[in-house]
C-alpha cells in the first residue's frame, strides 16, 4: 500500500507536479523522436529521411531537452523536501530513480549531438543512410525505455 | 511490490502514455504549421498513428485502473469529491481529444489522396485545414484539460 501518497503533506505537491509533468514531457518528447527515427530508417526517399531526422532533432533539443531540467529539478526539490538526503539507507525505487534520471539524460545528450550532425550530413549527402542517425535511434530508444521503468518505479515504489 | 502497487503503477504509466500523445500531436502541429506540399504534411502526420494507440491506451488504462484503484483502497470511494472531478475532467479531455482528431485526421486522409493524384503542390484547402484555428483551440483545450487531471491527481483536493 503506498501510505506515502495517502499522507503527502500539502508542501510536497507542488515540487512532485514539476517532476511529474517533467517526466511526462521528457517521455513525450523521446516517443516522438524514437517514431519519427524508426519512420526514417527504412526511407527511400531522400526528402522522407531528412524531414524524420530534423523532426528528431527538434523533438529532441525542444521538448526533451528541456523537460529532462524540469524533470530533474523537480527530483531534487520533492526529494529535499521529503528529507530524504537525512535517511542512510534509501529504498530501491529511489535509487532506481536516480540511475535512469542521470544514465538517460547523459544518453540523451549523446542523441541530441548525433541526431544534430546526423540529419545535417543526411541533408547534405542527399539522403544516403546516416550511421550516427541510427546510433542515435538506439540510444534514445534505450533512454525511452529506461524513464518507462523509471516512471513503473517511482509509482509502484519497489523495495 | 503489492497489487495496490501494480494498479497504480499500471495507472501512472497509462497516464503518461496519454500525456506523451498530446506531446505527439504537440510537435506534429507545430512542424506541419508551415508546410504546404501535401506529401510533406502527409509524411508528418505518419506519425500520428504512434498517438492514436498512445491515448487508446492511455485512456482505457486511466480510467480502468483509476477506478480499480479507488474501490481497492480503504483511504479514497469513487464518489470522493476529488475523483469526481478527475472523471469529469477525464470525460471532456476525451469529448476534446474526438473532436480534434476529427479535424486533424481528415488533414491525414486528405494529404495522401492529393499526392496519389498527382497533386503535390501547395493547395489552399489542405494548408487551411492544417493551420485550422479549431483544430488549435479543441487541441489546446485538451491540454489543460489533462494538465488539469494531473494537478486534481497529485493534489487530491478535499481528500
Amino acid at each position: 500500500m503506498n501510505v506515502l501518497a495517502v499522507i503527502r503533506p500539502d508542501d510536497w505537491n507542488f515540487p512532485l507536479l514539476v517532476h511529474v509533468l517533467g517526466a511526462a514531457l521528457l517521455v513525450g518528447g523521446l516517443l516522438t523522436a524514437v517514431v519519427a527515427q524508426f519512420l526514417g530508417w527504412r526511407r527511400q526517399r531522400s526528402a522522407d529521411a531528412v524531414a524524420y531526422a530534423r523532426t528528431t532533432f527538434r523533438a529532441l533539443l525542444f521538448v526533451a531537452f528541456p523537460a529532462w531540467w524540469i524533470m530533474r529539478i523537480g527530483a531534487e526539490w520533492i526529494y529535499r523536501r521529503e528529507g530524504w538526503e537525512d535517511v542512510e539507507s534509501e529504498p530501491d525505487w529511489l535509487g532506481i530513480g536516480y540511475i535512469t534520471a542521470d544514465l538517460g539524460g547523459l544518453l540523451l545528450l549523446v542523441s541530441i549531438i548525433l541526431a544534430g550532425l546526423g540529419a545535417r550530413r543526411l541533408a547534405r549527402s542527399g539522403g544516403e543512410t546516416s550511421t550516427l542517425l541510427r546510433i542515435s535511434t538506439v540510444l534514445v530508444t534505450l533512454a525511452l525505455v529506461a524513464y518507462v521503468v523509471a516512471v513503473w518505479a517511482m509509482a509502484g515504489k519497489p523495495g | 511490490m503489492a497489487f495496490y502497487d501494480w494498479l497504480l503503477a499500471l495507472h501512472v504509466l497509462a497516464a503518461f502514455s496519454l500525456v506523451a500523445a498530446l506531446v505527439l500531436y504537440t510537435v506534429v502541429i507545430a512542424v506541419s504549421w508551415k508546410l504546404a506540399l501535401p506529401s510533406d504534411v502527409s509524411r508528418m502526420f505518419r506519425l500520428t498513428r504512434v498517438g492514436d494507440v498512445a491515448v487508446a491506451v492511455g485512456a482505457v488504462g486511466t480510467l480502468v485502473l483509476g477506478i480499480w484503484l479507488a474501490i481497492d483502497s480503504d483511504d479514497y470511494q469513487v464518489w470522493d469529491g476529488w475523483i469526481i472531478a478527475a472523471l469529469v475532467l477525464w470525460a471532456l479531455s476525451m469529448e476534446t481529444g474526438r473532436r480534434t482528431g476529427t479535424v486533424y485526421n481528415a488533414v491525414r486522409d486528405r494529404a495522401p489522396a492529393l499526392v496519389a493524384e498527382g497533386r503535390d503542390t501547395p493547395h489552399p484547402e489542405l494548408n487551411a485545414m492544417v493551420r485550422s484555428s479549431t483544430g488549435l483551440a479543441l487541441h489546446a483545450a485538451t491540454v489543460v484539460l489533462i494538465l488539469a487531471l494531473v494537478v486534481v491527481m497529485i493534489y487530491k483536493p478535499g481528500a
